[in-house]
C-alpha cells in the first residue's frame, strides 16, 4: 500500500475490538440507527459472505434469509455506526467468498459448523 | 484514494494530496519583471540529474534541487524567497479547486470518448454497428463535415479543473490534505490546489 494511504489509514482507524471472523462465520452485527432523532441499536444476524478491502475502507458482507428472502448488508469495519459484532458460530468453508450461497436455499445453503 | 467517516456515520470518498512543503524560489515583481508572481518548487530531485543552472537557481533560495516548479501569478500571500508554504494555508471545511492532467486513455472510439450510444440494436439482424458513430453529416448539403465534429481519437491527458472539492481533513505534520472525491490524474501525479 502507498505510504501516504497507510499513514492516513493509521490516523483514521480508531482501535475497535472485534472478534476475529472470516467468511462462513455466523455473526450478529449490532448497529446504530437513528429514528426520529433518537438512536437505538438493531441487530443483523447472518453468515459472512466476504471480507473485502484493506485499511480504513475494509467492509464485510452479511447475508441472512428474512421471511424467505435473502438479504445482504455491507458493513464498513470502521463505521462509527457499528456498535459491536458478536461471533455466534465458526463455519467450515473452503472459500474466502461464498457467493455460491446466493443460488442455494434451504438445506444446501447451510454452512457446517467448525467444532473445536 | 481512501474514505473517511463523519460522526453520524456517513462515509465520504476522498483523495490524499501531499501539499507541500513548497519553497518560494523566485519572487517576481512589477518593477523587475513587469508582473508580480511567486515561483514555487516542490519535490526533491537528485543533484546528478539537474544541471548547473537549476542547482544555482535553487541555491538562491538556499534549497536543494527540486523536481517541479510552478509560477503563480498575483499570489495573495506576501512571501520572500526561501520561505516555505505548507498546508497551513488551508482550513478544514473550505472549498478548493484541483487542477491536474487526466489519465491518458489512448485512441478511443466515440462511445467512450464522447458518450455516444452506438447505432442500432443488438438483434433484429443488425451487427457490427453497436459502437459506431452514425452519420457525420448531410450528403448534398452541406456536402462537407463540420469542424469540431465529434469523432474517435486520442482521449485523456487533458488539463482539467475539478471545482469545489471540500477539504475534509488536514495532517499538518505530514503536509497531507484530504479532499472529497477524486482528482484528475494517476496515482502520484502532480496537481495544483487553488483556493
Amino acid at each position: 500500500m502507498n505510504a501516504a494511504v497507510q499513514f492516513v489509514h493509521e490516523q483514521l482507524t480508531a482501535k475497535k475490538e472485534f472478534p476475529k471472523f472470516k467468511a462462513g462465520d455466523n455473526v450478529s452485527v449490532n448497529y446504530k440507527i437513528i429514528e426520529g432523532g433518537k438512536e437505538r441499536i438493531q441487530s443483523f444476524r447472518g453468515d459472512v459472505l466476504k471480507i473485502q478491502g484493506t485499511g480504513a475502507t475494509a467492509t464485510f458482507t452479511v447475508r441472512k434469509i428474512s421471511d424467505g428472502v435473502g438479504v445482504e448488508r455491507v458493513f464498513p469495519f470502521f463505521s462509527p455506526n457499528i456498535d459491536s459484532v458478536i461471533l455466534n458460530k465458526v463455519g467450515k468453508v473452503r472459500r474466502a467468498k461464498l457467493f455460491y450461497l446466493r443460488e442455494r436455499s434451504g438445506k444446501s445453503a447451510r454452512i457446517k459448523e467448525k467444532r473445536f | 484514494m481512501t474514505s473517511i467517516f463523519s460522526s453520524d456515520g456517513r462515509q465520504t470518498a476522498c483523495t490524499i494530496i501531499e501539499a507541500g512543503p513548497n519553497i518560494v524560489t523566485q519572487v517576481k515583481t512589477k518593477e523587475t519583471d513587469g508582473y508580480s508572481a511567486l515561483q514555487l518548487a516542490f519535490g526533491d530531485k537528485n543533484e546528478k540529474h539537474s544541471n548547473k543552472a537549476e542547482i544555482n537557481h535553487f541555491q538562491k533560495a538556499s534549497t536543494s534541487a527540486k523536481s517541479f516548479v510552478k509560477e503563480f501569478r498575483d499570489y495573495s500571500l506576501e512571501k520572500a524567497i526561501g520561505e516555505t508554504i505548507t498546508v497551513d494555508i488551508f482550513a478544514e471545511g473550505e472549498k478548493v479547486d484541483v487542477v491536474g492532467t487526466t489519465k491518458g486513455k489512448g485512441f478511443q472510439g466515440v462511445v467512450k470518448r464522447h458518450g455516444f450510444h452506438g447505432v442500432g440494436e443488438q438483434s433484429h439482424g443488425q451487427h457490427d454497428r453497436q459502437r459506431a458513430p452514425g452519420s457525420i453529416g448531410g450528403s448534398s448539403y452541406p456536402s462537407r463535415v463540420f469542424k469540431g465534429m465529434r469523432m474517435a481519437g486520442r482521449m485523456g491527458g487533458d488539463r482539467v479543473k475539478v471545482k469545489d472539492l471540500k477539504v475534509v481533513k488536514i495532517f499538518a505534520d505530514k503536509n497531507y490534505i484530504l479532499v472529497s472525491g477524486s482528482v484528475p490524474g494517476h496515482n502520484g501525479s502532480i496537481v495544483l490546489i487553488q483556493k
